[in-house]
């Protein structure tokens, strides 16, 4: 049953997988589990993870989170870094083709659910659209503090002190806040959330976004959502605020100046070059700043 | 006497009929009497000499007054700085230290102190205690300096733990440290017994400097002399003994 | 001649047993503002479980343990919620452990580590975090520059000495030590227990000090209560059970210390 597909071919829907991989019971207690993440913006919901065709590590969270929502008439997107075209995205959408058969796409307006690994889109979301996230380490104290009994008690009290430790650590150490990913962030004003490792420069997007956002965590078994239009404020101290980071150039492909820029080594000398890290959004710019015929060929 | 309830009202130490017994209980049980039927009255501005060999258990008195040593009979009022006259035997903890900190002193022969502590700290620190005792720790110090410097403590040992002194040093930081922080009952045990003769003629000048001030002190002078200089009067120990 | 009214922890009847077996024996004793008192006794007195007891860390088996809090006077320790209990373990209480390193966050900086409570009540100004970090490190000896230094780069006697930087920087009124001094070299030992000294002279705080070194209680505490078996056999002022011992067993004791 399992030939190697020709890479153009689009993979089929196999009728003897239920839709979306899990059984029905299963996708209804993980959308409990969200519904109550939603209710409770920010705060990790338990949830029964399953075993998945693929092993930890590698998006199982993400990948139970969408199959649990996902529906016959939604348009997924899926991107690994940014990029649609990595192994992992294209692997992940290759899977949801064969147990779904939804429309998929690289157009990050065109999607209903875009999953996505560490990373945020560059396209401003919209309502209606959700973005699951796949999370490794949903506890945002984890490496300050190991035990998972006193880590529930510190959330449950609001004791973020340590959150403040950390950061006060680097202050020291750096002379500035050393964290560029999964920084920290304080949701609706009420528990502190891991936002998956994604760049900082990445964590203005998500204060007040028109989109659902959902963190699927499977190996630790948690899931948790930050609701439309929340706020969501990256720790800092009063003397040295939260800071995003910046380049001196614009990408090399598209010009733009105002996405994540990928560090591209493309040869043994050292070379480099800058490269916008959302693929779509690279395409997207290029087709605005060059005329049709002359599109330059896509690098990946 | 026996002791009755109301003490002397201006009396800074009374105390009626006490009686002070050792149990050795590692030893059988063993009691060992040392006093009986102790009585002293000591009022402002006087200087009271115990005398009598040794054994005769005038350290005792010395320690029961200051509640070292727990009374097996008998009352000792010691009258606190508001003129309340407060019966030891029968105050708590709290109360003994309150009395311990403004209304006696008690220079022992031994100097005890927490070693590799500076002996101008030493000295200092009764002005130190509480948290609004009014000094500042330099201020503090700087009164140390000058009682050191009264009691012809080399400058150069200012800096140093005491525990390597002679023991006539370690006697004047004693004495210096008791002195810096006057209070109205003063009891001294052989203030003078390690001393040279100017340094036991400035105890001479310090003890009657007290004594016009007010305070009463009870003390223990092995030397005749200056026994004879400060005591205006002297209790013999010896009608006091306990008969086992 | 007192101005207060009740103490700052009052304990009554306090019995903790672990079955059948009673290590802690109704004991009752009243703390006052500014006073040290000295748990003395050997091992399997009970004497660990007792602090441990007073301080909120072991429910006694009956008894009551309560403190003045600010504001509303003695309240039963054990009938504050989780969240109070433990602000109040922040902030107006301290513990300082026998082993500084259950006391301290190993793998975070000295400044981190004392300033730690200050960011826990609400502190987000990182100057003046670490200007009061470095007032404390100073006031407890410890060079400031090791300010961003980790405590296992530290001696024994500065890691203690960190662990009551920490645990101080609130003021607390109450502070909970548990043979503070043991295993450290005699040398600094002596000048541990003289910085304690003058802290708790300094800021007129309460302590309860469980040790096994009658030298530490004579010269840290006012007070002192000897264990033995679970029961208060001797309590008073420190000199006094010291120098007069009543019970067999303080006799006992006392005659025990070997002279240096």
């Amino acid at each position: 049953m399992d030939q190697p597909e020709a890479s153009s071919a689009a993979p089929v829907r196999d009728p003897h997988i239920n839709f979306a991989y899990l059984d029905e019971r299963t996708k209804r207690m993980i959308r409990r589990a969200i519904l109550k993440a939603v209710a409770i913006p920010g705060y990790q919901v338990p949830f029964g993870s399953r075993e998945m065709p693929l092993p930890y590590g590698w998006g199982t969270g993400g990948i139970q989170v969408t199959a649990s929502i996902i529906g016959p008439d939604d348009v997924l997107k899926v991107i690994d870094q940014g990029s649609d075209d990595t192994v992992n995205a294209v692997n992940i959408r290759r899977f949801f083709q064969r147990t779904t058969g939804v429309e998929v796409t690289t157009d990050t307006t065109a999607a209903s659910i875009i999953q996505t690994r560490h990373r945020i889109p560059e396209t401003p979301l919209q309502a209606g659209q959700i973005l699951v996230y796949q999370v490794p380490v949903p506890e945002p104290m984890q490496h300050l503090e190991p035990r998972e009994v006193e880590t529930r008690k510190l959330h449950a009290l609001q004791e973020y002190g340590l959150m403040h430790v950390n950061l006060f650590e680097d202050l020291a150490h750096y002379g500035h806040i050393a964290t560029t990913y999964d920084y920290p962030v304080l949701v609706n004003g009420r528990y502190i959330m891991s936002p998956s490792p994604i760049p900082k420069f990445d964590n203005p997007k998500m204060h007040q976004n028109p989109a659902l956002q959902l963190f699927g965590a499977g190996r630790e078994k948690r899931i948790y959502a930050v609701p439309p239009f929340t706020d969501v404020e990256s720790l800092g101290f009063e003397d040295h605020p939260f800071e995003v980071q910046h380049w001196d150039h614009p990408c090399e492909i598209c010009g733009a100046r105002d996405s994540f820029l990928d560090e591209v080594l493309t040869d043994d000398q050292g070379s480099r070059m800058f490269v916008c890290s959302d693929s779509d959004y690279c395409a997207k710019q290029q087709a605005l700043h060059t005329p049709p015929n002359t599109l330059p060929p896509e690098t990946v | 006497m026996t002791p009755t309830q109301t003490p002397a009202p201006t009396a800074l130490l009374d105390m009626q009929s006490v009686g002070k017994q050792f149990v050795l209980h590692l030893q059988n049980s063993t009691a060992l009497p040392v006093l009986s039927g102790f009585d002293l009255r000591l009022l402002p501005g006087e200087c009271v000499r115990l005398s009598g060999p040794s054994g005769m258990g005038k350290s005792t008195v010395l320690k029961l007054a200051f509640g070292n040593y727990r009374a097996t009979s008998g009352r000792i009022w010691v009258r606190d700085t508001d003129g309340q006259q407060i019966d030891i035997t029968q105050a708590d903890a709290r109360t003994v230290l309150h009395l311990r900190s403004h209304a006696m002193g008690y220079v022992s022969q031994f100097l005890r102190v927490i070693p590799r502590v500076a002996a101008i700290d030493i000295v200092a620190a009764p002005l130190l205690e509480g948290p609004d005792s009014g000094f500042t720790p330099a201020q503090a110090r700087e009164q140390a300096a000058l009682w050191l410097t009264r009691l012809r403590i080399a400058p150069a040992l200012w800096q140093l733990p005491p525990a390597t002194f002679s023991g006539g040093e370690q006697q004047r930081i004693n004495i210096a440290r008791s002195f810096i922080k006057p209070r109205p009952l003063l009891l001294l045990d052989e203030p003078t017994a390690s001393l040279d003769p100017e340094n036991t003629q400035t105890v001479i000048e310090l003890i009657a400097q007290a004594r016009a001030q007010g305070i009463g002190i009870l003390g223990i002078f092995h030397d005749a002399v200056v026994a004879q200089a400060v005591a205006s009067r002297t209790v013999a120990m010896h009608s006091f003994q306990a008969t086992p | 001649m007192h101005e207060l009214t009740q103490p700052l922890l009052r304990v009554q009847n306090l019995h903790c047993a672990y079955g059948a077996r009673a290590v802690v024996r109704d004991i009752s004793l009243d703390l006052w503002p500014g006073e040290v008192l000295a748990i003395v006794g050997e091992s399997g007195s009970g004497k660990t479980t007792l602090l441990n007891a007073l301080a909120a860390r072991h429910a006694p088996t009956s008894g009551t343990v309560a403190f003045a809090m600010r504001g509303s006077g003695l309240q039963d320790i054990y009938a504050l919620s989780e969240a109070q209990a433990r602000l109040l373990a922040r902030t107006d209480w301290g513990f300082v452990h026998q082993h500084a390193a259950d006391g301290l966050r190993m793998n975070v900086s000295a400044g981190a580590n004392v300033a730690e409570r200050l960011m826990a009540l609400g502190q987000r100004h990182y100057g003046n975090l670490r200007a009061q970090a470095g007032d404390w490190l100073a006031r407890v000896e410890i060079d400031p520059s090791r300010i961003d230094d980790r405590p296992d780069t530290f001696s024994g006697g500065m890691r203690q000495r960190l662990q009551i930087a920490r645990n101080l920087i609130t003021q607390p009124r109450l502070v909970f030590m548990d043979e503070p001094t043991s295993g450290l070299d005699v040398s600094v030992q002596a000048r541990l227990l003289d910085m304690l000294r003058m802290l708790t002279r300094q800021m007129n705080l309460a302590a309860v000090i469980v040790t096994h070194d009658l030298a530490v209680a004579r010269l840290l505490a006012q007070r002192m209560l000897v264990m033995q078996g679970g029961v208060a056999v001797e309590t008073g002022l420190t000199d006094q059970v010291l120098d007069d011992p009543q019970h067999p067993y303080t006799q006992l004791l006392v005659s025990s210390v070997l002279p240096p």
